[in-house]
Parts: C-alpha cells; sequence; structure tokens
C-alpha cells in the first residue's frame, strides 16, 4: 500500500534529515583534513589511524567494553531466571502487581535519579565496604541494575508467548524436567534470552548518565571520554571517535533487529 | 496396544475451577480398543477431563484407573497415556523426525529401537518425505499427523485426542475423520477424542458421552444417543429435533399440534416428546394413528433433502421424496407412536 | 498434606512450586532490592538530611533542602530553583508536542511503504534510538558553527552577530531535546500506526468533509496506545535530561537535571540533590498517573 500523500513523505524526508543531518556532518567531518575550524580541506583516514595510537581512548574503549560485557552477562543471567520466576508460577495476582512495579521502576524512572540514589547507596556503602569507591565496580553495578529490568521483561514476553502447550507436550511425552529445560525450554527460550543480552549491552554501551555518577578517575568510558572532550572543543579526532562508535550501534541494532524478527516470526 | 489390554475407568470426578465446577462427578468407564468420544459445547468441561487423564490437570476428587491401577496421582511422564493436543503443540525448533522421537529419547530407548519406531509411524501417516521439516514447513493436515505421530510412537495404552480437526477446513476434516476412524481400528488401541462438532463424533465414536456444564449428560453408542435422546439438551445437541410439549392423556399425550399416542407412556404427567425431522413421514391422506394436518410455511433445499417448515408448528420435516412441495401446499404427517422420544425433564 | 497440583504438565505441591518460585525469584529481586530500591529509600531520608562541611550527608532530620527548593533561603525568598523545575516541565512539554507533530507524518510516512522497506525505515530510526546521546548531543555543535550555512543564515537575517555559533542557546537546547526523544514517540506511535484499521477512516471520509475532522474522529483514537506510550517515554526522561541542556544551553538554559547533576558534581551538596531527585520523582509518578490508564496493555519496551 504505497499512499503517502507528496505533502507527508516532504515531511518525513525533514524529519530524517533533522535525525540524520548532525550525525552525517560528525561522520564527514571525521575524514576531513583540517585540524581546526570546519572547512573542507580534503579527505583523510588521519584521525582514524591516530585513534588507535591514543592511550586514553584506547583505555576508554577497553574499560566501556570490560564494563559492558560483565554488566550484560551478570544482568542475562540475573534477568532470565527472574524472568522464569515471574512468569512459571502461580503467585497471587498482589505478588504480581509488586513484582511488575518493581521491574518497571528502572524503565520509567529517569535515569538521573537512579544515578543520583546509587551515588547516595555508594556513599554510605562506603563506610561498611571500601569496594564501593567510584569506579568500575560501581559503573557495572550501576549498569546491571537498569540492564535486569530490560532483560526480564523481554525473556517474559517469550516466555508468555509460548504459553504452556509445549512444555505441557513435552511431559506428556515422558521429559523429566532436565531434559525439558534442555531440549525444549531453554531451547526455545534462547532467541529471548538472546535478544534481551543484546539490549542490555546496547544499553550499557548507550549509558552515560549512570556512568558520569559513578565512574571514578581511572573508569573513564568512551561516552564519558566524548563528553568531557567536546567541552574543551571538538576536534576530528572526537568526530572519527564518534563515527566508530556510531557504526557499531548500527551493527548492534541491525543484529538484534534480524535476530528478534526472526524469532518474532517462528 | 501393549499386550495387556487395560480398560479406562474414571471414577467420581470432580474439579473446580474457583466458582466453576469443570468437572461434575464423572464417572465413565472406557473398555480397552474403543474409540470414545466427549461431545458437548464449550466450556462444558470436555478437554478439562481429557486433561485429567492425561496427568495434566489434578482432580480434586475422584479416581483414574487404567487397568488395575490407580494412576490418579500419577504424574503425566508415568502414564501410558499420550495426547494430542488441539494446538498440536509441536516442538517448533525440532524436526519432524525428532517431534516424533521426543518420547522415546526421553526414556533413553535404545537409537535403533529409536529410529525403527519413528520411521514406522512417519510411514503409516504418510510422512515419511517430510522427516527433515520443521513444523512451520508443515500445513495443516500435516502438523496434525505429526502430533498423531508423536503420540502413538509411544504405543499408549490410552489416546486423547483434543479437538484435533478444529484447525482443520471443512472438506480435509471429513477426510481425517474417515481415517482417524480406520487408524484406530487397525491398530486397536484406546482413542479418546474431545469434540464439539456431533456429526464427527456420530462418525468416528464407538460410543459417545454427551456433557454439559460438567456432567455426562448421556452416554451410548452413537445410535443410542441419536435415537434416544434423554434429555431435550442432547436430542438438540445431536442434530435437530421436533419439541413438543404438552401433558399426558389416556395413552399418549395432548399437545399444542393435537394429541399423539406414545409407544411407552412417561414417568411425569407434563413434559416434551421429541421427534427427528426425518422420522416425520408425509401422507397424502390422514393416517391411522398420530396424523397431523399442516401447511407448508417454507421450503429448504438441502441438496440431498428438503427441510419443509410447517405450520402448525414450528415442526421441521426432512424429506428426500422427489414429489415438489410448494409454499402453502396443505400436507398430512404422521408422527409415529414409536418414533416419538419421551425426555426427561 | 500438601495438595497435589499439576503445573505445566509437572506433578508437585503447592509448597514444593512456591520453593522453586521463591528459588528462581531470589536472586533477581534481592539484587533489584539492594541496588534499587533500598538506595530509593536511601535517596528519600537523604533529602531528610543536613550537608557537612564538605558536601557529606550529616544525619539530623531538617525540611531544609524542600525549602530551599520551594525558594526560601538566606537571601529570603527567590524563584531560581522553581524556575528551573518550571522550565523542565516546559521544555519537556514542548519537546513531546513537537515530537508527536513530527513523528505523525514520519509514521504514516513508513506505514505507507512496501513491506520490505518498511523495515528499513524503521531500522533508520531505530539507529539514532539507540545511538549515544553524548555524541547525538555535541553533533548539533557542527551543524550550528559559525562556519556553516545556518549560523550564516541566521547571521544573514541579524539574528545573531556575524561569526557566532548558535549554540549555547534555547534553540540549540530545543533542537537538541527534540533529535533527542523523537525516536521515542516514532517507534511505539508506528506499532498503533501500523494497526490502524482503514476500512474506519474510509467511512469517516464519507461522513466528514473535513481532514481535521477525520483525523481526530478516525485516526487520532486508533493511535492512542502507541501515542501515549511514546509521551511517557518522551516526557519522563525529558524532564530530567541533562546532557542536552549541559552541551547545548550551557549557563544561559539550566534544566532539573543540571540542577541534581550539580549537587554531586562541583557544589557537592548530596542532600539538596537528593530533595531535588525526588521533586522530579514526584514530577515523574504524577505524569505516569496520568496517562497510565491509557497506556494500559501497552508494552513499555
Amino acid at each position: 500500500m504505497n499512499r503517502s500523500h507528496p505533502l507527508i513523505t516532504a515531511l518525513a524526508m525533514c524529519t530524517m534529515g533533522f535525525l540524520y543531518l548532525p550525525l552525517l556532518a560528525v561522520a564527514v567531518f571525521s575524514v576531513n583534513a583540517t585540524k581546526y575550524g570546519l572547512v573542507w580541506r580534503g579527505f583523510t583516514l588521519n584521525w582514524y589511524v591516530k585513534l588507535f595510537s591514543n592511550e586514553l581512548i584506547l583505555n576508554a574503549a577497553w574499560n566501556t567494553l570490560v564494563l559492558a560485557v560483565i554488566s550484560t552477562i551478570i544482568a542475562t543471567i540475573l534477568g532470565t531466571i527472574l524472568a522464569i520466576g515471574m512468569d512459571r508460577f502461580p503467585w497471587s495476582g498482589g505478588t504480581n502487581t509488586t513484582l511488575d512495579l518493581i521491574l518497571h521502576l528502572p524503565v520509567v524512572i529517569p535515569d538521573i535519579i537512579l544515578a543520583a540514589s546509587l551515588v547516595i547507596a555508594f556513599g554510605l556503602l562506603r563506610l561498611v565496604f571500601s569496594i564501593f569507591e567510584p569506579g568500575l565496580i560501581n559503573m557495572i553495578i550501576g549498569h546491571i541494575t537498569f540492564q535486569v529490568a530490560f532483560v526480564a521483561l523481554v525473556v517474559r514476553s517469550r516466555l508468555v508467548s509460548l504459553g504452556s502447550d509445549v512444555e505441557e507436550a513435552a511431559r506428556d511425552l515422558f521429559a523429566s524436567t532436565p531434559y525439558l529445560l534442555w531440549r525444549v525450554t531453554l531451547p526455545l527460550l534462547l532467541p529471548g534470552i538472546v535478544a534481551g543480552g543484546m539490549l542490555a549491552f546496547t544499553l550499557s554501551l548507550d549509558d552515560f548518565v549512570i556512568s558520569f555518577f559513578t565512574a571514578g578517575p581511572d573508569s573513564v568510558t568512551l561516552p564519558l571520554y566524548i563528553f568531557a572532550a567536546v567541552r574543551r572543543g571538538v576536534t576530528p579526532q572526537i568526530h572519527a571517535l564518534s563515527t566508530l562508535v556510531l557504526l557499531i550501534t548500527i551493527v548492534m541494532v541491525v543484529g538484534t533487529e534480524r535476530l528478534t524478527r526472526r524469532s518474532a516470526k517462528k | 496396544m501393549s499386550d495387556e489390554k487395560k480398560d479406562l475407568s474414571i471414577r467420581g470426578i470432580n474439579k473446580r475451577f474457583g466458582e466453576v465446577r469443570a468437572v461434575d462427578d464423572v464417572s465413565l468407564e472406557v473398555p480397552a480398543g474403543e474409540f470414545f468420544t466427549l461431545l458437548g459445547p464449550s466450556g462444558c468441561g470436555k478437554t478439562t477431563l481429557l486433561r485429567i487423564i492425561a496427568g495434566l490437570e489434578m482432580p480434586d476428587s475422584g479416581k483414574i484407573l487404567l487397568g488395575s491401577e490407580d494412576i490418579t496421582t500419577f504424574p503425566a511422564t508415568r502414564r501410558q497415556v499420550n495426547t494430542v493436543f488441539q494446538s498440536y503443540a509441536l516442538f517448533p525448533h525440532l524436526t519432524v523426525y525428532e517431534n516424533v522421537a521426543f518420547g522415546l529419547r526421553s526414556r533413553k530407548f535404545p537409537a535403533k529401537e529409536i529410529d525403527q519406531r519413528v520411521s514406522r509411524r512417519l510411514e503409516i501417516l504418510g510422512l515419511e518425505e517430510m522427516g527433515q521439516r520443521r513444523p512451520d514447513q508443515l500445513s495443516g493436515g500435516q502438523k496434525q499427523r505429526v502430533a498423531l505421530a508423536r503420540a502413538l510412537v509411544n504405543e499408549p495404552d490410552v489416546l486423547l485426542l483434543d479437538e484435533p480437526m478444529s484447525a482443520l477446513d471443512a472438506k480435509l476434516r471429513a477426510q481425517v475423520q474417515v481415517e482417524l476412524r480406520r487408524l484406530q481400528q487397525k491398530l486397536g488401541g484406546t482413542f479418546i477424542l474431545v469434540t464439539h462438532d456431533q456429526d464427527e463424533a456420530l462418525i468416528v465414536s464407538d460410543r459417545i458421552a454427551v456433557m454439559r456444564d460438567g456432567r455426562v449428560m448421556q452416554a451410548g453408542t452413537p445410535e443410542e444417543v441419536y435415537d434416544l435422546p434423554e434429555t431435550q439438551f442432547v436430542a438438540e445437541f445431536l442434530g435437530a429435533a421436533n419439541l413438543l410439549s404438552g401433558h399426558i392423556k389416556e395413552g399418549g399425550i395432548e399437545t399444542d399440534i393435537g394429541f399423539l399416542k406414545l409407544e411407552k407412556m412417561p414417568a411425569w404427567s407434563k413434559g416434551t416428546v421429541a421427534i427427528r425431522p426425518e422420522w416425520i413421514r408425509i401422507r397424502d391422506q390422514q393416517p391411522e394413528t398420530n396424523g397431523i394436518q399442516a401447511r407448508i410455511r417454507e421450503v429448504i433445499y438441502r441438496g440431498t433433502d428438503f427441510d419443509l417448515w410447517l405450520d402448525p408448528g414450528p415442526i421441521r420435516v426432512r424429506t428426500n421424496t422427489y414429489k415438489r412441495f410448494k409454499t402453502g401446499d396443505k400436507i398430512w404427517l404422521e408422527l409415529a407412536p414409536e418414533e416419538l422420544v419421551v425426555l426427561n425433564g | 498434606m500438601d495438595k497435589l497440583l499439576v503445573w505445566y504438565g509437572e506433578l508437585t505441591t503447592n509448597r514444593r512450586l512456591l520453593k522453586r518460585g521463591l528459588m528462581f525469584l531470589s536472586p533477581g529481586m534481592l539484587w533489584l532490592l539492594i541496588f534499587l530500591v533500598l538506595p530509593g529509600l536511601m535517596l528519600i531520608a537523604a533529602s531528610f538530611a543536613g550537608r557537612g562541611a564538605y558536601g557529606e550527608l550529616e544525619w539530623h532530620f531538617t525540611f531544609e533542602n524542600y525549602k530551599r527548593l520551594a525558594g526560601f533561603g538566606i537571601f529570603g525568598w527567590t524563584a531560581d530553583y522553581l524556575m528551573i523545575v518550571w522550565r523542565s516541565v516546559w521544555v519537556a512539554f514542548i519537546t513531546t508536542i513537537v515530537s508527536v507533530v513530527l513523528s505523525y507524518p514520519l509514521c504514516f510516512f513508513i506505514a505507507g511503504r512496501s513491506e520490505r522497506t518498511r523495515y528499513l525505515w524503521l531500522t533508520l530510526v531505530i539507529i539514532p534510538f539507540w545511538t549515544n546521546m553524548v555524541i547525538r548531543a555535541y553533533a548539533w555543535f557542527l551543524i550550528l558553527a559559525p562556519e556553516l550555512p545556518v549560523a550564516k543564515l541566521a547571521a544573514f537575517l541579524g539574528i545573531v552577530p556575524p561569526g557566532s555559533a548558535l549554540y549555547p542557546s534555547v534553540f540549540a537546547v530545543y533542537l537538541g531535546m527534540v533529535s533527542m526523544f523523537l525516536p521515542f514517540v516514532t517507534l511505539p506511535l508506528y506499532s498503533s500506526v501500523e494497526r490502524i484499521d482503514w476500512a474506519l477512516v474510509e467511512a469517516a471520509q464519507d461522513l466528514y468533509a473535513s481532514k481535521v475532522r477525520v483525523f481526530m474522529q478516525a485516526i487520532l483514537p486508533q493511535t492512542l496506545p502507541g501515542l501515549s506510550v511514546g509521551v511517557i517515554l518522551t516526557f519522563v526522561p525529558a524532564m530530567g535530561m541533562f546532557v542536552v541542556p549541559d552541551l547545548l544551553g550551557g549557563a544561559k538554559y539550566m534544566l532539573v537535571g543540571n540542577l541534581i547533576q550539580q549537587q554531586f558534581g562541583s557544589s557537592r551538596d548530596w542532600a539538596f540533590g537528593a530533595a531535588i531527585s525526588i521533586g522530579l520523582m514526584i514530577l515523574t509518578m504524577f505524569s505516569l498517573y496520568l496517562y497510565r490508564r491509557k497506556s494500559k496493555g501497552v508494552n513499555l519496551v
């Protein structure tokens, strides 16, 4: 059904332009030969090459990756178990509502509130446990806290759509609990778990606020690095870094889309 | 299908969901090798009863016996009972072959035997070519056969079928009903079918139990429940019925359309008798007994026969005579005493 | 004796099921209790605490922080903080409205594409949604830089002096906010637009001559579920946004987010920061409450 009015098409194009023009500008100036100003001086990949010799940036990239990987693994495990716990047991209506509310909290409250409460909580915990100094551990905890909710919601919706039929059929066909889990439940749940995990990973890479509030001097991530850098002034190197981050995002998004679409079809 | 013939005995089963009595004191005996059907409208408890037999639901009270063994508190995994689910519930991530092999693999049968048994079932059901496909690559009819093969490969004492035809179109359904009946006769096992389709029940079953509101209203062979319905509900649920109410007068019943002689006198003084439309005979002159004169209000052509809607009425007559009937014609009807069925309550 | 029941085909008892259920729930729920609910309670407690010499919390009960937020300071009453709060609500409101207005044509455009290209367009909307907001915010630096046409045009029209950038400014904040939150409206709205029953719209076209009425009577009601999710997903985080005003507004256009960040950063007054956070939380809860009924049954993720 190709039925868009020309005016709608024009407006839609303008809006897409509005979304992409700034990002395009970043990509364009990331290959501009001049170091200062925004006048086109020819094509270069120099800034990309320099990225890989910049100790600070490499360090930030490493921190970002470590943060995302560790928090995603933990959050995916916790979220999956939580989703099973919520969906596969006959909780009363009241219990369900409470669990649901807690689960939706990280989704709906502004991240700055979660960040502020974590700063205060870590501040108090620090009085007892020394590991709660601002730094990577705190950031990981912060990220897991909002990731768990998203993973659990994704996995739970997959569980709900699976229904009880298939598991009942497996029992009817003499499957013991381990056999059922291994041969039926987990394989069927896997697309949901992977989608939840990828969502968690993307959320971690994308996060700025939680990291900004909980980071220490040695745990600068790429978004934090870019933020600090652009406040001092934009450079082609930052454009190159941002373009790379953008490319990674595109790969992640397309990958997740493919995966969820395929599993939704089944 | 196992060597020993195991009769299924359902004794005083009760199951409530909240305030709803899904199954209300149901007792049934299903001898080994019988094709038994639970027939009733949706919500009558037939599926719940089936799930109780499968071990997917625990009854509040009552017993299920298979052979001499009380299996009431057996988990589904310990019952020699397998189910064809309404949705088929095939494992979407496994091939047809692996779906069928599932019940054998989970009991750790030797590989050779699994292959033998799976191949044989696939062959019987015409699925040899489909072994490596996945369920989403199958048609509705093929899925249904995979579900059948997956259950039958375990050679259950009782095979349960929960509305297995509901996802098929009408033409395919008619064909599968006959096939299912033949399959059961060939394999000789006990089949219990749940359906809301009376034609299906009449075609496939050795015996039928008509259910309503969690209770068994009447159980018997298709002929018994069709020819001798005990209640208005059964009379109307299985096919069409003319219901005539009135009160008892010497040797018969005085109804709105006149006095009708009865063969057997009912226990009540006021009540209802029923007669199926195809049992009413059309006469040119007034018959000796139970003759009613009527005017044709409407003629409905049904392919092989006609339905005549008559005044006084509404009385419906089904006839396959070649004689042309026109609206407004006056005819004589004979409601023979032996065709009038006395209903209880 | 514990009553037997069958759950997902497994024969078990209520007590066994409960025990196992708790086992599954507890790791995730404990995590959320310790690192989400408990910190939330601490935040509330901290908002009633005092400020120590180095900005740390001093545990004596006081309403001081809330009084300050309401404008009662050492130098008498000022509306400064309330202005910032009000401005945040206002910015969030305008951002939401503009995002909604821009989203409708975009959604109709995408819904009008063929099955294949539709997903391509949708992915194009999702990509900025997932791109880091720091990058998306600072990207506007380039567009608004003095060397580029936009700023030159503004200078030509005499809006800004020649050779100056269009940021930091209020205008830049709005640009940044809308570009940041537009996909938050478009994506949920699209899920409703995709499901519009066009037969209803055609019936309405027969009934009403005016296009405005067709939209109001036949299209808008059908898109309400997606729209209300989009509005919530935009309005709530927009109120707490601090990256955009920080980068594009500078000192010129401070919002609640910046104020909170300031208390935990340079000003180092955690108790006051906690009080502002609670204020923002109350605003959030209030707006969620207003929309709760309409978005029922609509998935937030």
